[in-house]
């Protein structure tokens, strides 16, 4: 049972790690109705952004934890921002009104150009930090002498991404930029002749998911320690497993299936193989769409003729 | 309703989350004869149509068809593609479905499709070109060569469908439809955005559909000087029900009907009525 | 729509715009590179993450995209806005369509002429059978993807399949290849209908990443199953194919020797060109032949249209699920081929990256075109090999050629599709009529 319970706990933190990057995938479908796939490097690219701010800072003598943890996050966020503007700028912009299998391969060579960049750029070996974060709460400690953790690393994680959803909802919700995205979403013509600007919108839409991409990956660095530059793929395919999961376009469903894959994935390499623990998540991708094609909380569809 | 019915529908209700498109609608198409399906905009008559072909499960109520032979068929229990293959029910679409990037001539080879399918041994005797596909084939472009003459397009064959005038493409959808031999032809709106001429065109095709190839016709029209001058029997639905059927010239008098176009009630209806003669 | 006004100015842009919009480029490689390029990590000797700093090379990007933005503002200037039509000469265009007529036969008689004229350099055989390797993939795609609209992103699973169906058939139970071959082929269609079966219903993009999925599962399958796929060690020592029983070796009951010739290793070279050009050219033969008959024509009405096919009677699910099978078929013939040419497979050669190259070469070439494809595939991959020795750039180079040419030319290099019948003219449908799918 306790176990189980650590388990859980871990697997909520790596699902809040999914969820924010799967908001990313979901709203960017939504919008312009393309599976973005350069999004887990975006991912990466935050990651290792974190990373090297946080060697800086260092070395500048830094110590208060609290600044530097700010001040990473903050430049991350920025930076990477400007990579997902910059993205679609180049990759996606100039392919909006084509085939739709263009802007899907044009993404496809996006993201090899950024992996491949950061492997150039940082080289191709894994990048260790020492914790940053460290010391934690025990919860319970069994009898068999098994302790239920927290660590305060997880509590960072969970509630960073507590409040960046927070933060991010009211955006959606309450804000102009919010308003045009809906409108973009429902209908791109109708939004521009209205007098929303549509491609800001767009734009800021691939600069907000990528500035939560990069919450992300300074999370993961946070948490397992280290990057590298291939980290995106696999964790770009689960988060996108997410969005579908949780039904692609809806907001509160990516983050549901953020956990749910996280929990998934931890519960299974727990219990069953490490091994196979991709296996068993891109499974559940192939299940879900099969059963359960508009995810958990997406609207279903009804094929008009 | 009497006589020899090909298709009946039976208390057919479709819902769509709390809207309902159709409710509780019943009536028979005659066989061997043209019957019109009118209502204004939103009435549900496409919605019929969709769980007549199964591209909507009904959410209740019965569809028979009966063929010549007097099998029947339920097709509320069909997938839509077995519809038509099995029941022998061909459609055109209110917004034309064509193939737009094959020519005329392939849109019609694609409607021979499940025929060609067993002509050709399910590929293995087309593969290797045995002669009985080749005469198979043959027979085949010779049926589409034939309904492109019909309908006038024999000198556009090779053009791309989606290339071809607004009135042709309508055409060519319905020779389409014409080329898997169907028993029942349900056609949406096939003079939509036609010109006076091109009506009187389609008015003469589907009488000589009727009359030649003996198809029973189900058609769902806004233009009622194509409905009054070729149906048999006119069933008239607003709002998802029934509200009344009988030959054109009776439901052209029907204050129920008039009332239903102009959004007006019954008595109003009369009061124009009178005032107009 | 929203752009027009910025087109619009854009044609006579002066020096100031011109100027103004290369310095906002800089401006955001500056920051863009500052850390990733700028400051460089890496782990010490005691693990420790060290960093130094390269300036220098920040600096000399930044100016590369300084300049290369004015180049390309100037150069859009000279070419004017990217969707003018532009109006080739009838002369031009008429030499055009003779050269576009004439490629196809020029270019297989070339082939064939390959192991004759380079007979001596082994390095153009080898580069040879590696391009005909990707038509071949390129072509057995193009059912999927370009003839019935399914996108599909996992193929090499079904390379993957092949290859190690032979590779272990061979070496477990000493199949010769000849059988193995088929076997592969079939295996290979057997594992796309078992994919294909749940799948196929979904639309796009979803199809797009469920068969990504699938090809990753694979791909993990093997590597995690040591105990019969040798785990990412793979399967070494895999027969080197036969002339039909007859070994291609030095030894008395060599080719060679049954020939009275001496023996030499380019033999097997040679040998091997052929196989897979005939390999390539059978692909070819029968989908030509299969988009003459109903079920060719099924598939691409459904690329057109699936309401509409549902309408007419067509069994969507079945005429999707043979496309992936056949699709399947030939990648699994051509991974068999790559099994016995390597002699040695991993779970390494059969990453995404392959995938994706292999889509990228139906699409380039322009889906549906079977000399497009294999136009596509001499590109890419004689491309690929001008930049060898720059053999850590390969993907960036790739990738960007991706992102250029699909802003070049979205419907690939050519997009018009041919009839499959006719009653007089045999015209080309323009691209613009002929959708892409939906799947
Ligand atoms: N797939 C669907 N999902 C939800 N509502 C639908 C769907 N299809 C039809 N409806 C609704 O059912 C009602 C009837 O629509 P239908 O298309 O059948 O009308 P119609 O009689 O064909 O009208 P028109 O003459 O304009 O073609 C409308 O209110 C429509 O919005
Ligand atoms: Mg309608």
């Amino acid at each position: 049972m306790d176990y189980f319970a650590q388990q859980l706990i871990n697997g909520l933190v790596l699902g809040s790690i999914y969820g924010l990057i799967a908001i990313g995938y979901t709203m960017v479908y939504g919008i312009v109705g393309m599976i973005n796939f350069a999004h887990g490097d975006i991912f990466m690219i935050g990651g290792f952004i974190a990373l090297i701010t946080f060697l800086i800072l260092i070395s500048f003598g830094l110590t208060a934890i609290p600044l530097i943890l700010l001040v990473m996050l903050l430049v991350s966020m920025a930076i990477t921002a400007l990579y997902g503007w910059t993205v679609e700028r180049i990759a996606y912009r100039p392919l909006r009104h084509s085939f739709r299998l263009a802007p899907m391969l044009s993404a496809i060579g996006m993201s090899f150009v950024l992996t491949n960049y950061s492997q150039v750029a940082q080289g191709a070996r894994v990048k260790p930090v020492p914790p940053i974060i460290t010391g934690g709460h025990t919860l319970h400690e069994g009898a068999d002498g098994f302790v239920v953790q927290l660590s305060n690393i997880q509590i960072i994680v969970v509630v960073t991404t507590v409040v960046l959803l927070a933060i991010f909802t009211w955006l959606v919700s309450s804000t102009r930029l919010g308003r045009d995205m809906r409108a973009c979403e429902q209908d791109q013509t109708m939004a521009s002749l209205l007098g929303v600007d549509v491609d800001r919108t767009i734009s800021m839409t691939f600069v907000i998911g990528a500035a939560l991409a990069a919450v992300a990956g300074m999370m993961y660095l946070l948490y397992y320690g280290l990057v590298d530059f291939f980290m995106g793929f696999v964790a770009g395919i689960k988060a996108f497993t997410a969005a579908v999961l949780g039904g692609i376009g809806s907001l509160p469903g990516a983050m549901l299936g953020g956990l749910l894959i996280g929990l998934i994935e931890t519960l299974w390499s727990a219990y069953f193989s490490v091994e196979y623990k991709d296996v068993a998540a891109f499974s559940i991708l192939i299940v879900v769409l099969i059963f359960l094609p508009t995810g958990l909380l997406g609207r279903p569809e009804v094929e008009k003729v | 309703m009497s006589g020899d019915s090909i298709l009946s529908v039976d208390r057919l209700s479709m819902r769509f989350g709390g809207i309902v498109a159709v409710n509780d609608l019943s009536f028979n198409a005659e066989r061997r004869k043209i019957t019109a399906l009118i209502g204004p905009n939103g009435a549900g008559k496409t919605t019929v149509f969709n769980c007549i072909t199964g591209f909507y499960k009904p959410s209740s109520g019965a569809i028979g068809l009966t063929h010549d032979d007097g099998h029947a068929i339920r097709l509320e229990r069909l997938d839509d593609f077995r519809i038509a293959k099995l029941a022998k029910v061909a459609r055109t679409f209110q917004n034309i479905r064509l193939f737009p990037g094959m020519t005329a001539l392939e849109n019609l080879m694609v409607a021979q499709h499940n025929a060609l399918m067993r002509a050709s041994g399910l590929t293995f005797l087309g593969l290797i070109g045995a002669p009985s596909w080749r005469t198979a084939e043959q027979a085949a472009i010779d049926l589409a060569t034939t309904w492109l003459d019909r309908i006038g397009l024999l000198d556009r064959a090779d053009d791309a469908a989606g290339n071809l005038p607004y009135g042709d493409q309508r055409r060519l959808e319905i020779a389409r439809a014409m080329c898997t031999e169907p028993a029942l032809l349900c056609l949406d709106e096939p003079a939509a955005g036609l010109n006076a001429r091109e009506s009187a065109a389609l008015s003469e095709l589907l009488l000589s559909i009727r009359a030649d190839q003996g198809t029973s016709i189900l058609l769902i029209e806004h233009d009622m000087s194509v409905v009054m001058e070729i149906s048999d029997h006119v069933v008239v639905m607003d709002h998802g029900v029934k509200i009344a059927e009988g030959t054109p010239k009776h439901i052209r008098d029907d204050p129920k009907v008039i009332a239903a176009y102009l959004g007006t009630d019954e008595e109003e209806a009369i009061a124009v009525m009178e005032s107009g003669t | 729509m929203s752009a027009n006004p910025a087109a619009q100015t854009s044609r006579a842009p002066s020096a100031a715009f011109i100027l103004k919009k290369s310095l906002i480029s800089a401006l955001v490689a500056l920051v863009l590179f500052s850390l990733m390029i700028g400051v460089r990590t890496e782990a010490g000797p005691d693990g420790q993450l060290t960093y130094w700093t390269r300036f220098g090379d920040l600096a000399a990007i930044v100016a590369a995209v300084f300049g290369g933005s004015i180049l390309i503002e100037l150069f859009r200037q000279w070419w004017g806005p990217v969707d003018t039509a532009r109006i080739v000469p009838a002369p031009v265009q008429g030499a055009l369509s003779l050269a576009g007529r004439l490629i196809a036969p020029v270019l297989l008689a070339f082939t064939f002429l390959v192991p004759v004229l380079f007979y001596d350099e082994r390095y153009i055989l080898d580069l040879g059978i590696l391009v005909l390797t990707y038509v071949m993939l390129g072509w057995g795609l193009n059912v999927v993807v370009g003839l019935a609209g399914l996108l599909d992103l996992g193929y090499v699973a079904f390379y993957a399949v092949g290859a190690y169906s032979y590779a272990l058939l061979a070496t477990n139970f000493g199949l010769s290849f000849w059988i193995c071959l088929p076997l592969a082929g079939i295996l290979a269609a057997f594992w796309g209908v078992l994919l294909g079966f749940p799948v196929l219903r979904l639309r796009g993009d979803y199809l797009a990443i469920v068969t990504l999925a699938f090809g990753e599962i694979i791909r993990l399958v093997l590597i995690n199953w040591q105990s019969l796929t040798g785990g990412p060690n793979g399967v070494t020592g895999i027969p080197r194919p036969t002339l039909f029983g007859i070994p291609l070796t030095p030894g008395d009951d060599g080719l060679a020797a049954m020939l009275g010739i001496e023996f030499s290793p380019t033999h097997r070279i040679v040998f091997l060109f052929y196989l897979i050009l005939a390999l390539a050219l059978l692909t070819n033969w029968v989908t030509i032949r299969l988009r003459r008959l109903p079920i060719g024509r099924a598939w691409e009405a459904l690329r057109e249209d699936e309401v509409a096919c549902r309408a007419l009677g067509i069994n969507t699910t079945t005429t999707k699920l043979t496309a992936f099978a056949t699709g399947a078929m030939f990648g699994g013939f051509a991974g068999a081929f790559f099994a016995t040419r390597q002699g040695f497979i991993s779970p390494e050669s059969f990453t995404f990256h392959e995938s994706a190259l292999v889509l990228a070469i139906v699409v380039l070439g322009g889906m549906g075109s079977q000399l497009g494809v294999a136009l596509a595939a001499l590109a890419m991959i004689g491309g690929f090999e001008l930049f060898r020795g720059l053999d850590q750039y390969r993907m960036l180079v790739f990738g960007m050629a991706m992102v250029l040419l699909m802003i070049w030319r979205p419907r690939g290099l050519i997009g018009h599709r041919a009839p499959t019948v006719f009653l007089e003219r045999k015209e080309a449908i323009s691209s613009d009529l002929v959708k892409e799918g939906h799947g």
